[in-house]
């Protein structure tokens, strides 16, 4: 029944749609509401997980707590909604929820006429496979005719179907509704191998029985710019949360942690860390905001690096490597526009 | 002669008017909003894609398919998997239903406590546990293809599922079919025939020889002359999978088995049911006009009981049909996971989407119901 009613949420989320009248700004809402409510991720580890405590928390739900932090100034004003990858669609378009901090991969079609708005990229990521180290496969070219477990509900299945057709390859798709059960089936034999982000087979991977017996193949079939989504057609609030977000990621350029913003924020004579922390000039007042918005969201999470490090990083048991997720003058790919 | 309705009772048939005018009106409304909305929020609507190529594979389809087909042709694949899943597995849980129900009106207390455990049982689970169970249950014993149990040589069995000959059509099997269908004709004859014939004389030979000779040795005589015009296909292991036969995957064994089982303890209830309608004071009166127990099943108990038993069962059917709408938690491509999962998400149009699933499901459930109630009607005529 559960999956009943989920298959239902599409369609109830677009009744509401039908009945919904025009709304004032986003940002007016969550004010007044004195809440922000955030769809995300139903339990990955790393990225949105309930801690021993059944706190919900990770790399995804800092950038909501930021947000909260930003708008509301304190970052546990927050609503989480896990959501399966197929009901948040709606859930954005109607407005249920005010920002999608999800798993969600920036495309032409999710950007062009589906109502909705990707923000920037908080994690660039690919899609890879994992298979048995006693199968003996050693690369992603060997995996003709092999049977693939996979979790529907992202751009899985077309990567999939673009790179076996590009290597002139066969195989057969085995598409789970949910993405454990899909871990579930390959654990169990059904499959040769097992595909999905590789953030996703790094964090899902922590729960087959013997971690050690499989292997992340080297390949990356397709590009996952993996971002925060907003509802189209509400400006204000879709620059209020990409700013936000660049304002960690240029805390860490700016040597602005946790723990030195607020010495930052008394002591810098950097121009542009005065601009970021609101000393000097109205950044926020620009987008109806505190001018302290950006400290208020860096005192709350940290900046890029610390937030990466504390859920992804080597020290955490996914054992991410920064990789392309390094600073652009680290040779990475996160760049944020300059704060002026 | 009678006065048309309206001027019979004018009152009633206006406010029947007014209603039937007011819910066209709101419908009308709510599809302007709709439209309004969407447009507004940047929305792209319309059914244009079902003509564009989805891109996507189907792990199972009875008909051509590939990811150059249309999102129409995947629609047609998932709908007629979801309609082989329903059938198989209301054709498996009605005997197990049928015997599990005379099983709870047994004497004997062993067959009396096991029909009645498994009623029990398999009531109170969840069927989406149920269809987990079933389908990990299977998976975790079976062998990987390599060392897949071989069946006789013809069909190997392993955790990639059940691989079969498929026969193969070859010049002449025309012939042979219709050798078949003209047998299964002249057998209906031949049947009718013989009923005239005993009406008029009374005697009654066995009506199965002749039957059997018609639909079996006509089309195996095309068949000698033709010279049997179909080659089996057989399954071989080529890399990871099988291929050439058809390869039964384990998700349709398992969707079949856990969905069946399920309704046939509902269907054994029915089953129960009907039996116990039927008065006791019938059967003891068949006994003490010395008709044989044989014969007071097949002539009293269960042709009135049948029609207690078929309304609620074509329910149960109906029933069966919607549940395997769970069939996307272990992967079986139906028309919920592949439309309003896969094509929803490559879409992002979830209420074209979600508007086609619904369609699709209530035309085939329609469909069913209508049949059902067919033969309900013509067994109520028989009714006294």
């Amino acid at each position: 029944m559960r999956n009943l009613f989920r298959s239902l949420m599409p369609a109830l989320a677009l009744a509401a749609l039908l009945a919904a009248t025009a709304q004032a700004g986003t940002l007016e809402d969550v004010k007044q509401r004195g809440k922000l409510v955030c769809g995300v991720a139903p339990n990955v580890a790393g990225f949105a997980f309930a801690d021993d405590k059944g706190v919900i928390r990770g790399f995804d739900i800092e950038f909501c707590r930021a947000l909260a932090a930003a708008v509301l100034g304190d970052p546990d004003k927050i609503e989480l909604k896990p959501l399966q990858p197929r009901d948040a669609f709606a859930q954005i378009q109607n407005g249920a929820v005010d920002i999608l901090t999800h798993r969600f991969t920036w495309t032409y079609t999710r950007d062009n006429g589906a109502g909705m708005r990707f923000l920037m990229v908080y994690i660039y990521d690919g899609q890879g496979f994992m298979v048995k180290k006693a199968s003996g496969i050693k690369s992603a070219t060997e995996l003709n005719g092999a049977s693939i477990c996979i979790g529907q509900g992202t751009t899985t299945e077309l990567n999939i179907a673009d790179y076996f057709r590009a290597h002139n390859m066969k195989y057969q798709i085995v598409s789970f509704a949910e993405l454990d059960e899909a871990r579930r089936a390959y654990e169990a034999g059904r499959c040769d191998a097992w595909s999905n982000d590789r953030g996703s087979l790094a964090a899902r991977g922590m729960q087959l029985a013997k971690r050690e017996d499989h292997v992340i193949l080297p390949e990356t079939i397709s590009k996952e710019p993996i971002g925060p989504v907003v509802r189209q057609g509400d400006q204000q609030w879709a620059n209020v949360a990409r700013w936000t977000f660049f304002s960690l990621i240029t805390a860490e350029e700016l040597g602005v942690t946790r723990e030195n913003v607020d010495e930052m924020k008394a002591k810098s004579e950097n121009p542009e860390v005065k601009r970021l922390l609101g000393v000097t000039d109205d950044l926020g007042q620009k987008n109806g905001l505190d001018n302290a918005w950006a400290y208020n969201a860096i005192k709350a999470v940290g900046n890029y690096g610390e937030i990466f490090d504390r859920y992804l990083g080597p020290k955490t048991p996914l054992g991410l490597e920064r990789g392309v997720n390094r600073l652009w003058k680290d040779g990475g790919l996160l760049y944020s526009p300059p704060f002026r | 002669m009678t006065l048309p309705a309206w001027s019979r009772r004018p009152g009633a048939v206006a406010i029947q008017a007014a209603v039937l005018l007011a819910v066209v009106v709101l419908v009308a409304m709510a599809a302007a909003n709709a439209a309004t909305n969407l447009g507004r929020l940047g929305i792209n609507a319309g059914f244009g894609f079902l003509g564009r190529p989805t891109g996507f594979a189907i792990s199972q389809s009875l008909i051509p398919y590939s990811e150059t087909s249309t999102y129409l042709r995947a629609l047609a694949v998932a709908a007629l998997n979801t309609v082989v899943l329903a059938l198989l597995s209301a054709a498996l849980a009605t005997p197990i239903g049928f015997a599990v129900g005379i099983g709870r009106r047994s004497s004997n207390g062993l067959v009396n406590a096991l029909a009645t455990g498994y009623v029990e049982v398999i009531r109170n689970v969840p069927l989406l546990l149920q269809l987990f169970f079933w389908y990990f249950a299977m998976l975790r014993p079976l062998p990987p293809p390599r060392q897949s149990l071989s069946l006789l040589g013809v069909g190997f069995l392993s955790v990639r599922g059940l691989a079969l000959p498929w026969p193969q059509a070859e010049p002449g099997l025309g012939v042979v079919l219709i050798a078949l269908l003209a047998g299964i004709l002249l057998a209906i004859l031949a049947a009718a025939l013989l009923a005239r014939r005993r009406v008029a004389t009374g005697a009654a030979p066995p009506a199965w020889p002749p039957m059997l000779a018609l639909v079996a040795g006509l089309p195996l005589l095309a068949a000698i002359v033709e010279g049997f015009p179909l080659r089996w296909e057989l399954p071989h292991l080529s890399g990871f999978n099988f291929e050439g036969g058809v390869l039964v995957q384990p998700e349709l064994v398992a969707m079949t088995l856990a969905l069946a089982f399920y309704s046939a303890a509902y269907i054994a209830e029915i089953v129960r049911a009907g039996l116990d309608a039927v008065p006791r004071g019938q059967v003891e009166a068949a006994r003490a006009l010395g008709l044989r127990p044989r014969t007071v099943s097949a002539r009293i108990v269960v042709p009135q009981s049948l029609r207690v038993i078929l309304p609620p069962l074509g329910n149960e059917y109906l029933r069966l049909f919607r549940n395997t709408t769970l069939a996307p938690a272990i992967a079986y491509p139906d028309l919920t996971l592949i439309f309003a999962g896969t094509a929803l998400n490559q879409t992002a149009q979830p209420f074209e989407v979600m508007v086609i699933v619904c369609a699709a499901y209530l035309a085939i459930n329609l469909a069913a119901s209508a049949a059902i109630n067919a033969y309900n009607r013509h067994l109520a005529r028989f009714a006294r």
